[in-house]
Protein backbone atom coordinates (compact mmCIF):
# COMPACT_ATOMS: atom_id res chain seq x y z
CA UNK A 1 0.00 0.00 0.00
CA UNK A 2 2.98 2.32 0.61
CA UNK A 3 2.78 4.80 -2.01
CA UNK A 4 -0.12 4.71 -3.93
CA UNK A 5 -1.53 7.01 -1.48
CA UNK A 6 0.90 9.52 -1.47
CA UNK A 7 0.94 9.37 -5.53
CA UNK A 8 -2.99 9.73 -5.23
CA UNK A 9 -2.38 13.40 -2.86
CA UNK A 10 0.29 14.31 -5.19
CA UNK A 11 3.13 14.70 -2.54
CA UNK A 12 5.71 14.11 -5.42
CA UNK A 13 6.99 17.88 -4.81
CA UNK A 14 9.33 18.78 -2.43
CA UNK A 15 8.40 18.23 0.90
CA UNK A 16 7.22 21.30 2.78
CA UNK A 17 8.59 21.31 6.27
CA UNK A 18 7.71 18.61 8.62
CA UNK A 19 4.19 19.44 9.48
CA UNK A 20 2.16 18.44 13.11
CA UNK A 21 1.05 15.38 11.11
CA UNK A 22 4.54 13.50 12.01
CA UNK A 23 3.86 14.92 15.47
CA UNK A 24 0.39 13.19 15.62
CA UNK A 25 1.66 10.24 13.84
CA UNK A 26 4.83 9.45 16.69
CA UNK A 27 1.82 10.15 19.82
CA UNK A 28 -0.88 7.95 18.27
CA UNK A 29 1.87 5.11 17.05
CA UNK A 30 2.67 5.92 21.28
CA UNK A 31 -0.63 5.55 22.70
CA UNK A 32 -1.97 3.27 20.87
CA UNK A 33 0.46 0.15 21.58
CA UNK A 34 0.10 1.46 25.42
CA UNK A 35 -3.68 1.35 25.22
CA UNK A 36 -3.90 -2.12 23.01
CA UNK A 37 -1.63 -4.43 25.83
CA UNK A 38 -3.47 -2.20 28.76
CA UNK A 39 0.12 -1.05 30.03
CA UNK A 40 0.13 2.54 31.24
CA UNK A 41 2.98 4.17 30.88
CA UNK A 42 3.57 4.24 34.29
CA UNK A 43 4.00 0.52 34.85
CA UNK A 44 6.16 1.04 31.21
CA UNK A 45 8.61 2.74 33.59
CA UNK A 46 8.60 0.56 36.52
CA UNK A 47 9.28 -2.10 34.36
CA UNK A 48 12.05 -0.59 32.90
CA UNK A 49 13.54 -0.02 35.70
CA UNK A 50 13.31 -3.66 36.94
CA UNK A 51 15.36 -4.80 33.40
CA UNK A 52 17.53 -2.17 34.05
CA UNK A 53 18.41 -3.13 37.45
CA UNK A 54 18.70 -6.79 36.16
CA UNK A 55 21.09 -5.71 33.21
CA UNK A 56 23.33 -3.93 35.96
CA UNK A 57 24.47 -7.13 37.11
CA UNK A 58 26.27 -8.19 34.51
CA UNK A 59 27.19 -4.88 31.79
CA UNK A 60 27.64 -1.22 32.58
CA UNK A 61 25.38 0.29 31.45
CA UNK A 62 24.45 4.31 30.99
CA UNK A 63 20.54 4.61 31.96
CA UNK A 64 20.37 8.00 29.83
CA UNK A 65 20.95 6.42 26.74
CA UNK A 66 19.00 2.94 27.27
CA UNK A 67 15.91 3.05 24.81
CA UNK A 68 13.18 0.49 26.10
CA UNK A 69 9.97 1.17 24.57
CA UNK A 70 6.81 -0.90 22.74
CA UNK A 71 6.59 -0.98 19.37
CA UNK A 72 3.53 -1.85 16.92
CA UNK A 73 4.83 -3.94 13.75
CA UNK A 74 1.63 -5.36 11.87
CA UNK A 75 0.05 -7.40 13.64
CA UNK A 76 2.21 -7.82 16.50
CA UNK A 77 3.32 -5.50 19.72
CA UNK A 78 6.96 -5.69 20.39
CA UNK A 79 9.07 -5.00 22.72
CA UNK A 80 12.38 -2.87 21.75
CA UNK A 81 15.50 -2.58 23.86
CA UNK A 82 18.03 -0.37 22.99
CA UNK A 83 21.10 -0.69 25.70
CA UNK A 84 24.67 0.65 25.02
CA UNK A 85 27.25 -0.98 27.19
CA UNK A 86 30.40 -0.71 27.95
CA UNK A 87 31.97 -3.24 29.50
CA UNK A 88 30.94 -6.20 30.87
CA UNK A 89 30.63 -6.98 34.65
CA UNK A 90 32.75 -10.26 35.66
CA UNK A 91 31.25 -12.33 38.25
CA UNK A 92 34.18 -11.21 40.76
CA UNK A 93 33.01 -7.73 40.41
CA UNK A 94 29.27 -8.60 41.00
CA UNK A 95 28.58 -8.52 44.69
CA UNK A 96 24.46 -9.93 45.58
CA UNK A 97 24.46 -7.64 48.45
CA UNK A 98 24.87 -4.11 46.61
CA UNK A 99 21.19 -4.25 44.68
CA UNK A 100 21.06 -0.31 44.16
CA UNK A 101 23.41 -0.59 41.21
CA UNK B 1 -29.18 -15.68 4.35
CA UNK B 2 -30.05 -12.86 2.47
CA UNK B 3 -29.28 -9.83 3.33
CA UNK B 4 -25.95 -8.25 4.44
CA UNK B 5 -26.21 -6.88 7.69
CA UNK B 6 -23.33 -3.70 8.12
CA UNK B 7 -22.79 -1.52 10.66
CA UNK B 8 -21.38 1.87 10.98
CA UNK B 9 -19.54 2.70 14.36
CA UNK B 10 -16.63 4.89 15.46
CA UNK B 11 -16.03 4.59 18.90
CA UNK B 12 -15.72 8.67 19.08
CA UNK B 13 -18.95 10.77 18.62
CA UNK B 14 -19.46 13.45 16.02
CA UNK B 15 -16.85 11.78 13.45
CA UNK B 16 -20.16 11.41 10.57
CA UNK B 17 -21.83 7.81 11.20
CA UNK B 18 -25.51 8.96 10.61
CA UNK B 19 -24.05 10.98 7.49
CA UNK B 20 -22.52 7.87 6.57
CA UNK B 21 -25.32 5.84 7.08
CA UNK B 22 -27.98 7.57 5.68
CA UNK B 23 -25.61 8.49 2.35
CA UNK B 24 -24.51 4.85 2.06
CA UNK B 25 -27.82 3.42 2.22
CA UNK B 26 -29.25 6.26 0.26
CA UNK B 27 -26.15 5.60 -2.43
CA UNK B 28 -27.22 1.48 -2.44
CA UNK B 29 -30.88 1.95 -3.30
CA UNK B 30 -30.26 4.40 -5.97
CA UNK B 31 -28.40 1.37 -7.32
CA UNK B 32 -31.77 -0.50 -7.23
CA UNK B 33 -30.59 -2.27 -3.80
CA UNK B 34 -33.13 -3.09 -1.12
CA UNK B 35 -32.13 -1.60 1.65
CA UNK B 36 -33.69 -1.00 5.89
CA UNK B 37 -31.44 1.24 7.23
CA UNK B 38 -31.62 0.98 11.98
CA UNK B 39 -31.09 3.39 13.95
CA UNK B 40 -29.58 2.17 16.88
CA UNK B 41 -28.77 5.29 18.97
CA UNK B 42 -31.49 4.71 21.65
CA UNK B 43 -32.25 8.34 23.18
CA UNK B 44 -30.32 10.38 20.87
CA UNK B 45 -32.38 9.51 17.27
CA UNK B 46 -31.40 11.83 14.38
CA UNK B 47 -31.26 9.24 11.44
CA UNK B 48 -34.60 10.29 10.41
CA UNK B 49 -33.83 13.96 10.74
CA UNK B 50 -30.62 13.36 8.58
CA UNK B 51 -32.68 11.38 6.08
CA UNK B 52 -35.34 14.08 5.97
CA UNK B 53 -38.22 11.27 7.47
CA UNK B 54 -38.50 12.48 10.72
CA UNK B 55 -42.34 13.53 9.75
CA UNK B 56 -43.26 10.36 8.92
CA UNK B 57 -42.37 8.48 12.83
CA UNK B 58 -45.31 6.25 14.47
CA UNK B 59 -43.50 3.57 15.83
CA UNK B 60 -39.78 2.93 16.59
CA UNK B 61 -37.15 0.44 17.10
CA UNK B 62 -38.36 0.09 20.75
CA UNK B 63 -41.71 -0.36 20.18
CA UNK B 64 -41.05 -3.62 18.04
CA UNK B 65 -38.83 -5.02 20.56
CA UNK B 66 -41.65 -4.64 23.45
CA UNK B 67 -44.21 -5.71 21.06
CA UNK B 68 -46.25 -3.02 20.81
CA UNK B 69 -46.14 -2.36 17.22
CA UNK B 70 -45.18 -5.19 14.66
CA UNK B 71 -42.13 -4.10 12.54
CA UNK B 72 -43.56 -2.88 9.42
CA UNK B 73 -45.49 -0.23 11.05
CA UNK B 74 -42.24 0.65 12.19
CA UNK B 75 -40.48 0.49 8.83
CA UNK B 76 -40.48 4.66 7.03
CA UNK B 77 -40.78 4.18 3.57
CA UNK B 78 -38.51 6.38 1.11
CA UNK B 79 -40.50 9.14 -0.63
CA UNK B 80 -37.71 8.85 -3.38
CA UNK B 81 -36.58 5.34 -3.12
CA UNK B 82 -39.28 3.06 -2.18
CA UNK B 83 -37.15 -0.05 -1.94
CA UNK B 84 -35.75 2.39 1.01
CA UNK B 85 -36.67 2.25 4.29
CA UNK B 86 -35.81 3.49 7.78
CA UNK B 87 -36.44 1.90 11.55
CA UNK B 88 -35.97 4.66 14.07
CA UNK B 89 -34.58 4.82 17.42
CA UNK B 90 -36.74 5.79 20.17
CA UNK B 91 -35.93 8.78 21.07
CA UNK B 92 -37.01 9.17 24.90
CA UNK B 93 -35.75 5.55 26.24
CA UNK B 94 -32.31 4.52 26.95
CA UNK B 95 -29.84 2.16 25.38
CA UNK B 96 -30.92 -0.46 27.53
CA UNK B 97 -34.46 -1.07 26.79
CA UNK B 98 -32.91 -2.77 23.85
CA UNK B 99 -30.41 -6.10 23.75
CA UNK B 100 -27.77 -7.45 21.84
CA UNK B 101 -30.33 -10.62 21.43
CA UNK B 102 -33.30 -8.14 19.62
CA UNK B 103 -30.97 -6.78 17.33
CA UNK B 104 -30.13 -10.28 16.12
CA UNK B 105 -33.48 -11.55 15.85
CA UNK B 106 -34.85 -8.26 14.62
CA UNK B 107 -32.68 -8.37 11.63
CA UNK B 108 -32.93 -11.98 10.96
CA UNK B 109 -36.75 -11.15 10.42
CA UNK B 110 -35.40 -8.44 7.85
CA UNK B 111 -32.99 -10.83 5.86
CA UNK B 112 -35.05 -12.40 3.73
CA UNK B 113 -36.43 -9.31 2.86
CA UNK B 114 -33.74 -7.50 1.76
CA UNK B 115 -30.26 -6.85 -0.22
CA UNK B 116 -28.72 -4.58 3.07
CA UNK B 117 -29.38 -3.46 6.57
CA UNK B 118 -26.86 -0.81 7.70
CA UNK B 119 -27.22 -0.13 11.55
CA UNK B 120 -26.33 3.27 12.57
CA UNK B 121 -24.53 2.57 16.13
CA UNK B 122 -24.39 5.00 19.11
CA UNK B 123 -20.80 6.53 19.89
CA UNK B 124 -19.17 5.07 22.89
CA UNK B 125 -18.28 1.11 23.43
CA UNK B 126 -21.40 0.31 25.65
CA UNK B 127 -24.48 -1.30 25.62
CA UNK B 128 -25.73 0.51 22.42
CA UNK B 129 -21.99 -0.30 20.36
CA UNK B 130 -22.77 -3.95 21.55
CA UNK B 131 -26.16 -3.82 20.67
CA UNK B 132 -25.37 -2.28 16.81
CA UNK B 133 -22.58 -4.91 16.34
CA UNK B 134 -24.00 -7.99 17.43
CA UNK B 135 -25.84 -8.62 14.17
CA UNK B 136 -23.29 -7.81 11.79
CA UNK B 137 -21.59 -9.24 8.80
CA UNK B 138 -19.76 -6.07 7.97
CA UNK B 139 -18.34 -3.57 10.20
CA UNK B 140 -17.28 0.09 8.70
CA UNK B 141 -15.57 2.59 11.51
CA UNK B 142 -15.45 5.88 10.69
CA UNK B 143 -12.56 8.04 11.67
CA UNK B 144 -11.60 11.65 11.11
CA UNK B 145 -8.09 12.46 10.47
CA UNK B 146 -7.79 13.65 13.36
CA UNK B 147 -5.60 11.66 16.82
CA UNK B 148 -8.55 11.53 19.52
CA UNK B 149 -10.60 9.86 16.35
CA UNK B 150 -8.40 7.48 15.39
CA UNK B 151 -7.48 6.60 18.79
CA UNK B 152 -10.97 5.97 19.49
CA UNK B 153 -11.10 3.97 15.94
CA UNK B 154 -8.30 1.46 17.14
CA UNK B 155 -10.11 1.00 20.45
CA UNK B 156 -13.01 -0.74 18.24
CA UNK B 157 -10.86 -2.37 16.11
CA UNK B 158 -9.65 -4.36 19.46
CA UNK B 159 -13.07 -5.15 20.70
CA UNK B 160 -14.06 -6.73 17.25
CA UNK B 161 -11.23 -8.62 17.73
CA UNK B 162 -12.28 -9.84 21.17
CA UNK B 163 -15.50 -10.31 20.18
CA UNK B 164 -14.09 -12.31 17.12
CA UNK B 165 -15.76 -9.91 14.64
CA UNK B 166 -14.73 -9.32 11.49
CA UNK B 167 -12.12 -6.28 11.68
CA UNK B 168 -13.73 -4.24 10.29
CA UNK B 169 -13.00 -1.82 7.37
CA UNK B 170 -12.12 1.71 7.49
CA UNK B 171 -13.91 5.29 6.55
CA UNK B 172 -11.57 8.06 7.08
CA UNK B 173 -14.36 10.84 6.45
CA UNK B 174 -13.78 14.97 6.41
CA UNK B 175 -10.36 14.53 5.04
CA UNK B 176 -8.91 18.10 3.47
CA UNK B 177 -6.38 17.09 0.92
CA UNK B 178 -5.18 20.51 0.95
CA UNK B 179 -4.23 20.23 4.68
CA UNK B 180 -2.70 16.99 4.06
CA UNK B 181 -0.50 18.68 1.65
CA UNK B 182 0.94 20.76 3.67
CA UNK B 183 1.38 17.83 6.05
CA UNK B 184 -0.35 19.65 9.01
CA UNK B 185 -3.13 16.81 8.56
CA UNK B 186 -2.69 12.73 9.03
CA UNK B 187 -2.86 10.87 5.43
CA UNK B 188 -5.02 8.37 4.81
CA UNK B 189 -1.79 6.44 4.17
CA UNK B 190 -0.58 7.01 7.88
CA UNK B 191 -3.99 6.15 9.55
CA UNK B 192 -4.65 2.98 7.36
CA UNK B 193 -0.74 2.14 8.55
CA UNK B 194 -1.53 2.64 12.11
CA UNK B 195 -4.56 1.50 12.40
CA UNK B 196 -3.70 -1.70 10.57
CA UNK B 197 -7.20 -2.33 8.37
CA UNK B 198 -8.42 -2.35 5.08
CA UNK B 199 -10.02 1.09 3.84
CA UNK B 200 -12.99 1.33 2.08
CA UNK B 201 -13.53 5.09 1.79
CA UNK B 202 -12.28 8.40 1.83
CA UNK B 203 -14.66 11.42 2.17
CA UNK B 204 -13.18 14.53 1.66
CA UNK B 205 -14.45 17.70 3.53
CA UNK B 206 -17.30 19.33 1.89
CA UNK B 207 -19.34 22.19 2.29
CA UNK B 208 -22.63 20.48 0.96
CA UNK B 209 -22.65 18.71 4.22
CA UNK B 210 -24.33 21.19 6.14
CA UNK B 211 -26.92 22.63 3.98
CA UNK B 212 -27.75 18.56 3.09
CA UNK B 213 -28.68 17.99 6.75
CA UNK B 214 -30.60 21.05 6.82
CA UNK B 215 -32.57 19.99 4.05
CA UNK B 216 -32.91 16.23 4.94
CA UNK B 217 -31.45 15.51 1.37
CA UNK B 218 -27.95 13.50 1.53
CA UNK B 219 -24.90 14.57 -0.42
CA UNK B 220 -24.98 11.21 -2.01
CA UNK B 221 -27.88 13.13 -4.20
CA UNK B 222 -25.93 15.86 -5.33
CA UNK B 223 -24.24 15.12 -8.28
CA UNK B 224 -21.56 17.76 -7.59
CA UNK B 225 -20.61 16.80 -4.46
CA UNK B 226 -17.44 15.60 -3.51
CA UNK B 227 -18.74 13.76 -0.32
CA UNK B 228 -21.25 12.15 -2.35
CA UNK B 229 -19.23 11.06 -4.90
CA UNK B 230 -17.01 8.94 -2.30
CA UNK B 231 -20.31 7.63 -0.22
CA UNK B 232 -21.47 6.24 -4.08
CA UNK B 233 -18.03 4.92 -3.75
CA UNK B 234 -18.11 3.00 -0.99
CA UNK B 235 -21.72 1.62 -1.63
CA UNK B 236 -20.39 0.42 -4.96
CA UNK B 237 -17.11 -1.42 -2.79
CA UNK B 238 -19.70 -2.24 -0.17
CA UNK B 239 -21.52 -4.55 -3.66
CA UNK B 240 -18.14 -5.58 -4.01
CA UNK B 241 -17.15 -3.83 -7.42
CA UNK B 242 -14.01 -2.08 -7.70
CA UNK B 243 -14.03 1.42 -7.53
CA UNK B 244 -10.84 3.63 -7.90
CA UNK B 245 -10.30 6.00 -5.27
CA UNK B 246 -10.72 9.50 -6.50
CA UNK B 247 -8.01 11.79 -6.87
CA UNK B 248 -7.72 14.18 -4.20
CA UNK B 249 -5.36 16.45 -5.93
CA UNK B 250 -8.06 18.58 -7.44
CA UNK B 251 -7.97 21.75 -5.72
CA UNK B 252 -10.25 23.62 -8.05
CA UNK B 253 -13.64 22.56 -6.68
CA UNK B 254 -16.47 20.20 -9.14
CA UNK B 255 -15.52 16.37 -9.25
CA UNK B 256 -12.71 15.28 -8.48
CA UNK B 257 -10.55 13.71 -11.92
CA UNK B 258 -10.23 9.83 -11.46
CA UNK B 259 -7.08 8.26 -11.09
CA UNK B 260 -7.11 5.79 -14.35
CA UNK B 261 -4.80 3.03 -12.77
CA UNK B 262 -7.52 0.86 -10.77
CA UNK B 263 -6.76 0.71 -7.43
CA UNK B 264 -5.57 -2.85 -6.70
CA UNK B 265 -7.11 -4.97 -4.35
CA UNK B 266 -9.85 -1.75 -4.05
Amino acid sequence: MTGWLSRLLGRSEPAPQQGSSSIARERLQFILVHDRISLTPERMDMMKQEILAVLRKYIDVDGDSVDIALQKRDKNSLLIAEVPFTKSIHNEDYDPSRDDA
Amino acid sequence: MGAKVVTITSGKGGVGKTTTTANVGVALAKDGQKVVLIDADIGLRNLDLVMGLEKYIVYDLVDVVEGRAKLRQAMIKHRQFPELYLIPAAQTRDKTAVSPADMIQLTDQLRGEFDYILIDSPAGIERGFRNAVAPADDVLIVTNPEVSAVRDADRIIGLLEANHKEPGQLIINRLKPEAVRRKEMLSPEEITDILGIKIIGIVPEDENVVPSSNTGVPVTLMEQSRAGQAFRDIARRLMGEKVPFMSLDDASGGLFKRISRLFGGG
